[in-house]
């Protein structure tokens, strides 16, 4: 069964709830190798989503994720702010056109962020990144999509990669944003932005299990 | 927690609104998007400075907007980057013919959104130029990380390349100057205490009562080393011997010393950093033209200091000595 705009919507909807409810969650992971406001940048964020999501409830997918991407970039700040803006201007626009989105859709549209995080932030996978789990994720969604899983088997491969891909980043030195200036002190903690991304991906996949 | 705010959330707000309400004859303050401007932006024909930041290092970078400095600042959340938004009407708002340039700190978050600012600017046909300011000396392996981060300097270099502008320097020529302000200027801090952001509620890192972290970036980073509590003249040795190191700064040498405060430390600490700065400066042979001493900026309420060096030539010193006047530093007027 294909994801529905109704589906990204309660996608959306969910994760702003998973952010809110580990708000804390990713600042502390924050405070021990940036700077503590990853959680609380991120539940500002995705509340100013919430309150625009009305606005923008009954346009196509495309519309919705480029708002939430544009309201992200505004609301945001820091490095997240335009990461994760990314996420979602990258999604809108590998999606042109869909009415409703198919596997290989997502598979597309996953692989066009992850190339736009990359680009952005200048980041390459094994840094302590938002990559780190997002690479991870895509490969397994890559081999999922050859496989001829549904959407809910695929996206639940994906999010464990993502899963995987996260806790990876605990023994890894930080080479970009602020957790590098720790240098070695940086390994023995997960990477909060990976931690958020884990937590984007396995929403996907809990909203869409069905699918 | 124990501070004096209202609420978390109105922390930013709140300062604002005091802002507006104290320098009216100096500032206009916008909100939604939020960015400051001089009271006579768009100067005709003027290149325009942006700035901006997280908010909690102030007076940076709101109080530096004015005649013979910025022209706007814009506030991000506290120790957070702003938005491209901002920046752009911020751009928008100073662009008075002449192009805009952005000055930037070294950090993830603020090279990324005032990247995006640019884009959007340079679309709706105003020339921006960017200059990163990267002075601290405390992140030795570059290649292996973000890059040295943005402190003390860009206090220097707001103040040198405003006087410029106002002197109706062109963009290029600004943008030039900037970048030979971060080529000559070199910083190294270190923090007494820790501090904390008023929507987290607890202290940024926990730093044992007879410790200190030197090497510290504005934001509570951690730096180089943690160690016992050493007297004043050898934390200033310990911070001022890399600085040197690094240019280097040579003999025959005449250099700005500015000693910023975290915001926590007092200036009678602050003068007795001088006082041995100006002394194992003068034992190398570099003369001391020039000073900067109190709290510019700061990490909120952390006690601590940083000490910035910057080389001076003819040039620099007449567009340090120009007239200024902002919230945050005046003179010549």
């Amino acid at each position: 069964m294909a994801i529905s705009r109704d589906d990204v919507l309660a996608w959306i909807k969910n994760f702003a709830q998973v952010i809110e409810e580990n708000n804390e969650y990713l600042t502390d992971l924050d405070r021990e190798i940036g700077d503590a406001d990853h959680g609380a940048n991120m539940n500002r964020g995705f509340k100013a989503v919430l309150s625009k999501l009305p606005s923008v409830e009954s346009s196509d997918i495309p519309t919705i994720l480029k708002s939430v991407g544009m309201t992200l970039l505004s609301s945001v700040g820091g490095a997240s702010g335009p990461l994760y803006s990314t996420v979602f201007m990258q999604l809108s626009k590998s999606f042109a056109g869909k009415e409703q989105l198919e596997l290989a859709d997502w598979c597309a549209g996953l692989e066009a962020a992850e190339q736009g995080v990359q680009m952005r932030g200048k980041a390459v996978p094994g840094e302590k990144t938002m990559v780190d789990a997002m690479q991870p994720a895509l490969e397994a969604l890559k081999e999922a999509v050859s496989q001829n899983l549904s959407i809910g088997e695929a996206l639940r491969k994906s999010a464990d990669a993502a899963h995987q891909g996260m806790l990876a980043t605990i023994p890894l030195v930080a080479r970009k944003g602020r957790a590098s200036y720790l240098g070695e002190r940086s390994a023995n903690h997960q990477d909060p932005g990976a931690t958020s991304t884990y937590f984007l991906l396995d929403t996907a996949a809990k909203t869409w299990a069905d699918k | 927690m124990k501070k004096l705010i209202n609420k978390p959330e109105d922390v930013v707000l709140e300062e604002l609104q005091g802002i507006e309400l104290a320098h009216p004859d100096i500032v206009k303050v916008f909100y939604d998007p939020n960015y400051i401007v001089r009271a006579d932006a768009p100067v005709k024909g003027k290149v325009g400075l942006v700035s901006g930041g997280g908010s909690g290092h102030e007076p940076m970078h709101g109080g530096f907007v004015g005649m013979g400095m910025l022209d706007a600042a814009c506030p991000g959340a506290v120790f957070t980057s702003p938005t491209p938004d901002q920046m752009l009407e911020a751009t928008k708002a100073v662009n008075g013919g002449a192009g805009v340039l952005h000055i930037v700190k070294n950090y993830t978050g603020d090279v990324m959104n005032f990247e995006m600012a640019a884009d959007l600017a340079k679309e709706e046909g105003i020339e921006v130029e960017s200059v990163v300011v990267d002075d601290d000396v405390a992140v030795k392996d570059s290649t292996w990380t973000a890059g040295r981060r943005g402190v003390g300097l860009t206090v220097l270099m707001e103040k040198i390349v405003g006087a410029a502008a106002e002197e109706g320097r062109s963009l290029k020529e600004c943008a030039e100057l900037a970048r030979k302000v971060n080529s000559l200027g070199r910083s190294m801090g270190m923090a007494l205490t820790s501090c904390t952001v008023p929507h987290v509620g607890k202290p940024s890192f926990d730093l044992p009562e007879d410790e200190m972290e030197i090497g510290i970036g504005i934001h509570g980073e951690p730096g180089r080393t943690r160690m016992k509590l050493e007297p004043a003249d050898k934390v200033t040795e310990m911070l001022l011997t890399p600085i040197v190191e690094d240019l280097p700064y040579k003999a025959g040498d005449e250099v700005l010393l500015f000693v910023n405060s975290m915001g926590g430390t007092p200036l009678i600490e602050l003068y007795i950093i001088y006082r041995k700065a100006v002394k194992l400066l003068e034992e190398k042979g570099i003369k001391v033209i020039r000073h900067l001493i109190g709290p510019y900026i700061t990490s909120l309420e952390m006690a601590g200091t940083s000490i910035t060096l910057l080389k001076m030539d003819a040039d620099l010193t007449k567009l340090w000595d120009a007239p200024v006047k902002t919230a945050g530093m005046r003179w010549g007027i």
